[in-house]
Parts: structure tokens; C-alpha cells; sequence
């Protein structure tokens, strides 16, 4: 049996804890006061009194949650909650993503949220913060999923809408609205054909727009008259829209769908898609390593994703590596499907 | 090897035959012929024996992917495939070599037989160093033997006839038996007909293959029209006489001619230039014995005097394609059965049984008939319509002609799920793979193995609550908490002393999930052996 718990953030049925500055990270059950990695659905979730965010998020926050009590920040900008100091830093996974950082008493734990390392247009990068105690996540925690480099993969996106283009092919490309299609979008090529959104999908480009994120112009369904235009097209749609009547309009069109899970054949094969492309908002397993390293972090714990795996491999490397069992993972990110076709996490 | 690798990606990507078409018919139509050989070879379903041992494939991939052995294993579970693990975790290649699919396969991964130690070593990581993702994937495959792809050498004759402007027919006639994938024998398989084509020995016809029937008989129009034979439970065959050799073919265009020695005396018998279609059986008696007889002669290395006699091989004739040297396979159906009749009687073997039809006024009437299958030892009844050709390949409609299996109803159970194992290929991530027990008294007895018939969306549903249910875990295997209850379905029963249940069920699948019913609503032991009892082995 362990003594009770010194350390600067616990676990609690509710979520993890800063007892020192009472506030929660990203907790999943109703509390006071949380602090919010990024507004993921099971990051940030409804019923907290009060909620602090990086200012980029607010947009997507309320829009999610309504009419919350919400305080922003910018990147880098301390604020003492109870005598401890919070920050947040750019995690570089998805608009207004943070990492937060927590200094009580010369101790500094990082938690990271979900993050990535590889370039996107749509949000600030990723930005190594200096800890003792690091909070990763681990959607992508084994070698296996190693990412291409992100002008390789939009090529062959391009590639592949191009190619239909030419046959007179709609092409439906499957994306998380919230992040993942925005990427996408800025990474699109506006000269092979009109860029098509779902209304989940635009609605969200909105909240990109009016944080200042540039994107190319982009359509709904409804302000598209004539349908032949639709054969030049490329739609953007959330995976919920697989086999709807949403789908109909565009007639004999080519599909794929763009996440990390693309980079193994049985997903890929699973999906029933014409195409996967392996595009990720999480870092993939050298990018996790490479975060963990530039913490500089002695003590790690691993949350949502191949935990047992990363806490075994990191203890080899030497390190003070633990588990924490969060609730992360378990909605419309693209960590969720982990729990269906990756490991045992989640 | 790129370009292979491109054409094996965009037919493992598409479950549409005109997808699979299309890319097949783009890379015949582009590959140098020397290329083109190889992956008709290939994709018809051929591959090389593997040319390295696994293990030292996987020690050497391991050791320069730098990863300890746990977390390779870690990552060969959540692929399910070495080849793929192994793709992925290699370090990136250092050259971008485009040689063709031919200089690889004859130059370097023959060479690789002769190969062993560090020279084997060298040659792997030279290989390796030169292919990209997609490509080292498939040349992984390639070297354990493990090469497969979901297409039909059906499917793969047809591309090449259409690129050629010739009758898929005749392609799939060249590629028969042993074909050997060369840029000579691949321009041969292009060409032009010639006329002494159809005076080659021992080569089979393509096989006729019938559908299961996907409508009510009643849509099939008036019962005169069609000719009903019992479908026999076997291994479907073609016994070559020509040239004054006997040849008898599986289904799988294998020849095992040296395997059933009583056939290939039956041939001696026949005169030269006949080619029977039939079902091979074990046989006694005028009656078939149980497919396990069957089987079990299939597994022996050694036919023994004691072997031949368990499970004598008999053909049951159900066309004949050939008659004095002549193809006849055009002929009405009528005309070719009355002609394999004729020569039953002639030859007059017990070896040589002509399937019998089976008459009914109505198809109520021969509905009621197939209800006897089981009891007859047969898998249900094959419909064909009379005045038919005999068609190639899986034709479902027109001239070629129909062909109909109508099977008869499963037998099934509710049974609860005890073990659950991931499934391999595009599920290797998720438990798909489920033992099923019945009830003896108070104990859960498995009795059945089941990885089909549920729909994508059951099976991530069945897979999370195996997740949140697992009791203990051996290597893949789950023991999960016994709720959950399917309906399971089987062709057939037979006592097995080499099950804990004392049973064996023959082809189980999940007919469909019982969120209904709960696990103490489950079928037990006793109501199997009634099935049993029921029906003769
Ligand atoms: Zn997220
Ligand atoms: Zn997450």
C-alpha cells in the first residue's frame, strides 16, 4: 500500500487534481474549477462552474458548451490559482491546444493534453516545456506508427482528389471536424476544385476564421446550385457521416479517411474506404519520445493510449514512469477509436 | 517492385470487383511482360515457398528496428501480421531503387535459398535498404510465403483477356496446371488461339461454379426447367483421360492424382479424350461415408492397405466436358448427362457413380426432398438448368448458363461466449475470433469456433465488451465473463472424443447475437446430442 499522495496533481474520481491550487486538468465529472487542455469533447466537458482556457479555444468552447464561465490566457502567461502558478504552452494538437504547466514550491509538472510535433498550419506548434514531472498522453504509443512528413501526406491527399477530379469524381474525405478537417483544408489545393464541408465541419472553420487561422475558401452543401460541380469536388465530412443520406448528392464518388489508425492495413481495411491517409492529430511514437526527452522530466505518467506499453519502455529508458487511468479518449477525438481498433487503453 | 506494390495496394484497399478490375487491367496493360508473369503468377494464388526462416527474419528486422523483444511482440499484436510489423519498424530505406518486380524476384529473392548466416543477413538488409513502406511489406510477404491478396484467379484471367482482346475462357485454359510465370509463357498466354490448342494433355477445364441460391426456387420459374441432383459433400474434381495419361484436378487446379491411386486406376478404364467433372468421396457400400472418413485419408502421409480401405475413393459424376476428344462443354446439359450416363454403364465400376437426380412434381415437392439431406449424408441440393452450357467460373446469369446450390437449413444452438482471440488481417485489432460453450449442468462446456456473421458495427460491439469483460488473459487469448449469447449455426454434427464436449460441429457461424437472452437462457450438452441423435454421421 502507498502512503497518501504528496505529489502535485492526483488522481481523483473526478479527474486530475492540483490539491495545492484546488483545480482540476480536464476533469471528466462536475467540479469548481478546471483548467482545459483543449476542447476535445472528452477533454472538456460540460458542468464545471468555472473554466480557464488559452484564448484560441474560446471560439470551439462555447460553442460546445454554451454559455460557460470562462477565462482565457495567451501562451506563457502565468496565473496564480491559490498560490500556485498555472501556464499554459502551445501543444500543437488542435486550435488553442495547451500544455499546462504547474509550479508550486520550485516543483513543475507539465501535462500535456494531447499533443502533436509535426507541422500544421491551423495552430501554434508545439513548444518543449522544462518539468520534473511530465504528463503525456499515449494515443500513439508504439513504434509501429511512425508519420510521414506532413507535405508528403497533403501530396498524396492532393494526388488522390486530383485523380478523381480528372474522372469526374466527387472525393469524400472522412476527417474529425474539430482539428483534423481544418488541417486538411489548409493543406487542400483550391485549384483542382471547389472544397465541399459538412455542416459540422464548417462550422467549426468558422471558429478557425475568427481566431485568425487562414484557410481556403470552403462551401456548404447548400450553396452549391448546380451538382455537376460536385464531380470536381472534394467534401470534407466527419466519420459519423459514413453511409448517410448526406452522402447522396455527390453520386459515384471516391472515399478515404484521413487519421493516424490509416497507418495499419487492418484499419484500414476495416473502414470499408477506398483510402486511408495516415494523418494524425498525436504525436506519433518518435514525436512522443522526443517530447518526453525535451521535458527533461524524471518522473513521467502516461495517460489514454498504449499506457502499459510506454510506462514498460520508459522505465527501460531509465526512467520514473507511472500510469495515470484517465477518462480521456473516449469521444470524438481521434484517441476514441483506440478503444476499437488499437490497443487495450482507453 | 513499386509499381506491384501500387497494383497490391489498390486491391487490398477496395472491396469492389470493377475497383479491382480496373487497377488490374492499368498494370497489365503497362508492365513489361516479364513483370506481368510474376503477378499473374502471383495473384492467381501461386507464391514462393519461403525462402527465409521466419525467425531469423524476425531477429533481424528486431535488431535493426532497435526495439527489446517485448515491445516488437507488443507491436506484432497490435498489427497481426509480421510482415507488416516489421515494414513498419524498420528504419526508413537509404535508397529509392525502381528495379521490376522480375529482376527482384529472380535476381534477389530466389537468390536468398542459398543463402545463410551473415551472407543471408547482408542480402536481407541490402533489400530492405532499397524499398520503401508499401514495397518491403509486400517483399516480406513474398520471402515468408505468406503472399495472398483478395483477388480471384478469376478475376485476375479476366484483366489479362481484356487487356489481350481474348475469351477469359481460353486464358483461364493457358493458365491451368502448372504455369510458370516466365516473359515467354506470358506473351503464350496473351496470344492469339492457335489450332492444336485443344489437342494439349491433362490440362482441366475451368470449373463450373454454382451460387448459393439467393431467391426463393419459385423465382426460378417453372420446375421443368431444372435439373436437381443432391449436392455431395466432397472434393470437387476434374478426371482427365488424354494422350493416354490420367490426370485428376482439384478445384484448386491442384493435381492429386498420386493421392487417390483407386481414381487413377478408375481412369486407366475410361476411354482416352474424356473429361469427367464430379465430386470425390469416400465411399462404401453405394453410399457416402462422413467427410471426416474423407478427411482424414487427406491428412495421411502414407496411403496404407488400411488407409485405402477406411475411406475408399469413389468420383459421383456430374458432367461430362469432354467425349472422344471433343469439347462438349457447349452442348445442352441434357445431352452431356445423358452421355456421362452412357458411359457410367459402359465402363461399369463401383468406383464411378453417376449423381443421381432427384424428381419432384412441384418445388414443394423437392423442397420436402431436400429436408432428407442431412439424412443422406449431403450439404442440400444443386439446381441446374436444363438446356445449359457449361459455363467457367462463377457465371450467376445468361447464356453461360445457372448453376445453384440450395443448401439445407443450419442447425442451430444459443450458445454462450467464453474465449475470445483477435482475428487476424484487417481485424487483427480487434477479438473477433470467439469459442461458444453449452450448458452441462452448472458448467460452461466450449464446443464451437466462431469468426463470422456478425456485422462490422456487432463486432465492435461485441470486441468492447470482451474489453470491459475480460477475466484472465493467455497470450491473445480472453477468457471472458459468459453473458453474452449468440445464436450459433452448423451444417452438420458428429461425435468427437477429442473434444471436452464430446462433439464436433461442422462449418459453425454466428447466425446472430441474443441480447434477449441471458447466459442461463443458453442451449445446454443434451440438446446437441438430440441434434446428434437426429442426424446420422
Ligand atoms: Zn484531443
Ligand atoms: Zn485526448
Amino acid at each position: 500500500m502507498s502512503l497518501p499522495s504528496t505529489d502535485l496533481i492526483r488522481l481523483t474520481p473526478n479527474g486530475l487534481y492540483c490539491e495545492a491550487g484546488d483545480f482540476y486538468v480536464d476533469p471528466w465529472r462536475p467540479v469548481d474549477r478546471a483548467v482545459i487542455t483543449h476542447a476535445h469533447s472528452d477533454h472538456a466537458r460540460r458542468g464545471h462552474t468555472r473554466y480557464l482556457a488559452h484564448r484560441d479555444a474560446e471560439g470551439v468552447l462555447r460553442n460546445r458548451l454554451g454559455d460557460i464561465s470562462l477565462d482565457c490566457v495567451e501562451y506563457g502567461d502565468p496565473v496564480d490559482l491559490n498560490g500556485v502558478r498555472v501556464s499554459l504552452h502551445p501543444a500543437g494538437h488542435v486550435l488553442g491546444s495547451a500544455q499546462v504547466r504547474i509550479e508550486s514550491r520550485g516543483e513543475v509538472w507539465v501535462l500535456s493534453g494531447d499533443y502533436k510535433l509535426a507541422r500544421d498550419p491551423t495552430c501554434r506548434a508545439f513548444e518543449p516545456v522544462r518539468a520534473h514531472t511530465f504528463v503525456t498522453e499515449s494515443t500513439f504509443g508504439l513504434p509501429v506508427y511512425r508519420w510521414r512528413p506532413e507535405h508528403e501526406l497533403l501530396a498524396s491527399v492532393n494526388d488522390w482528389w486530383r485523380a478523381n477530379a480528372d474522372a469526374g469524381r466527387a472525393s469524400v474525405l472522412f476527417a474529425y471536424a474539430f482539428g483534423k478537417a481544418q488541417r486538411l483544408i489548409a493543406g487542400l489545393d483550391p485549384s483542382i476544385g471547389p472544397i465541399v464541408c459538412h455542416g459540422a465541419v464548417e462550422t467549426l472553420n468558422e471558429a478557425y476564421r475568427a481566431a485568425g487561422v487562414p484557410l481556403p475558401p470552403t462551401l456548404r452543401v447548400t450553396d452549391v446550385a448546380d451538382r455537376s460541380a460536385f464531380r470536381h469536388a472534394i467534401a470534407l465530412a466527419p466519420p459519423s457521416a459514413q453511409g448517410t443520406t448526406w452522402l447522396r448528392r455527390f453520386g459515384a464518388y471516391s472515399d478515404a479517411f484521413a487519421s493516424g489508425w490509416m497507418q495499419l492495413r487492418g484499419a484500414r481495411r476495416r473502414n470499408g474506404v477506398d483510402r486511408g491517409f495516415v494523418v494524425s492529430d498525436h504525436a506519433d511514437w518518435p514525436g512522443l519520445q522526443t517530447a518526453i526527452r525535451e521535458s527533461g522530466a524524471h518522473r513521467v505518467f502516461v495517460t489514454h493510449g498504449y499506457v502499459p506499453v510506454m510506462v514498460r519502455w520508459l522505465t527501460e529508458q531509465g526512467l520514473d514512469a507511472r500510469a495515470f487511468e484517465t477518462q480521456f479518449g473516449t469521444t470524438d477525438d481521434e484517441a476514441d477509436t483506440a478503444a476499437a481498433e488499437g490497443g487495450d487503453a482507453a | 517492385m513499386k509499381r506491384f506494390a501500387r497494383l497490391y495496394e489498390a486491391l487490398d484497399a477496395t472491396t469492389s470487383t470493377n475497383a479491382k478490375l480496373a487497377a488490374l487491367r492499368e498494370y497489365f496493360a503497362s508492365a513489361p511482360d516479364a513483370d506481368a508473369a510474376w503477378a499473374v503468377y502471383f495473384l492467381s494464388g501461386e507464391k514462393p515457398k519461403r525462402v527465409v526462416p521466419t525467425r531469423t527474419l524476425r531477429d533481424l528486422a528486431r535488431r535493426l528496428a532497435d526495439v527489446p523483444d517485448w515491445l516488437f511482440e507488443e507491436s506484432y499484436q497490435a498489427v497481426g501480421d509480421l510482415a507488416e510489423t516489421i515494414a513498419h519498424l524498420l528504419p526508413e530505406p537509404v535508397r529509392d531503387s525502381d528495379e521490376s518486380l522480375a529482376a527482384w524476384i529472380e535476381g534477389r529473392l530466389l537468390a536468398l535459398r542459398d543463402l545463410r548466416d551473415d551472407a543471408l543477413e547482408t542480402a536481407l538488409v541490402a533489400a530492405w535498404d532499397d524499398l520503401d513502406r508499401p514495397s518491403r511489406f509486400l517483399w516480406n510477404k513474398l520471402i515468408t510465403g505468406g503472399f495472398r491478396v483478395g483477388v480471384s484467379k478469376q478475376l485476375v484471367t479476366r484483366a489479362v483477356a481484356e487487356v489481350a482482346g481474348l475469351d477469359p475462357n481460353l486464358v483461364a485454359e493457358r493458365l491451368m496446371g502448372a504455369w510458370t510465370p516466365t516473359a515467354a509463357s506470358y506473351r503464350a498466354l496473351r496470344a492469339d488461339e492457335h489450332a492444336q490448342e485443344r489437342e494439349r494433355s491433362g490440362r482441366p477445364y475451368p470449373f463450373f461454379l454454382a451460387h448459393a441460391l439467393d431467391r426463393t426456387v419459385e423465382e426460378l420459374g417453372p420446375i421443368e426447367d431444372w435439373h436437381a441432383e443432391w449436392k455431395w459433400d466432397g472434393i470437387r474434381v476434374q478426371l482427365v483421360v488424354r494422350g493416354g495419361g490420367v490426370h485428376l484436378w482439384s478445384r484448386g487446379d491442384e493435381l492429386i492424382t498420386d493421392r487417390f491411386p483407386e481414381l487413377a486406376d478408375l481412369g486407366t478404364r475410361l476411354p482416352d479424350g474424356t473429361v469427367v467433372d464430379g465430386e470425390l468421396l469416400a465411399w462404401r457400400d453405394d453410399r457416402p461415408l462422413p467427410f471426416a472418413a474423407l478427411q482424414q485419408r487427406i491428412g495421411r502421409r502414407q496411403l496404407t492397405a488400411r488407409v485405402l480401405d477406411a475411406a475408399p475413393a469413389a468420383l459421383v459424376g456430374y458432367d461430362l466436358l469432354e467425349l472422344a476428344g471433343e469439347d462438349i462443354r457447349a452442348r445442352p446439359f441434357e445431352d452431356r448427362r445423358a452421355a456421362l450416363a452412357g458411359l457410367v454403364e459402359q465402363v461399369a465400376d463401383s468406383r464411378f457413380v453417376l449423381s443421381s437426380a432427384v424428381r419432384a412434381a412441384d418445388w414443394a415437392g423437392l423442397a420436402a426432398l431436400r429436408g432428407e439431406a442431412r439424412a443422406r449424408g449431403v450439404e442440400g441440393l444443386m439446381l441446374k438448368r436444363r438446356g445449359s452450357p457449361y459455363g467457367a467460373g462463377r457465371v450467376k446469369l445468361g447464356p453461360g448458363g445457372e448453376w445453384w446450390k440450395w443448401k439445407v437449413d443450419l442447425l442451430s444452438v444459443d450458445a454462450v461466449l467464453v474465449y475470445a482471440q483477435r482475428g487476424h488481417g484487417r481485424r487483427a485489432s480487434l477479438y473477433t475470433d470467439y469459442t461458444f460453450a453449452v450448458w452441462r449442468g452448472d458448467e460452461l462446456v466450449p464446443f464451437a469456433k466462431a469468426y463470422s456473421g456478425l456485422t462490422d458495427a456487432e463486432i465492435r460491439e461485441v470486441d468492447a465488451f470482451i474489453r470491459r469483460n475480460t477475466r484472465e488473459k493467455f497470450g491473445p487469448v480472453r477468457s471472458v465473463t459468459p453473458e453474452l449469447v449468440m445464436e450459433i449455426g452448423f451444417e452438420g454434427i458428429q461425435r468427437s472424443p477429442r473434444h471436452k464436449s464430446g462433439i464436433a460441429v461442422r462449418f459453425p457461424r454466428i447466425l446472430r447475437l441474443r441480447g434477449d437472452k441471458k447466459a442461463a437462457d443458453a442451449d445446454t450438452l443434451d440438446t446437441l446430442r438430440r441434434l446428434l441423435e437426429a442426424v446420422p454421421a
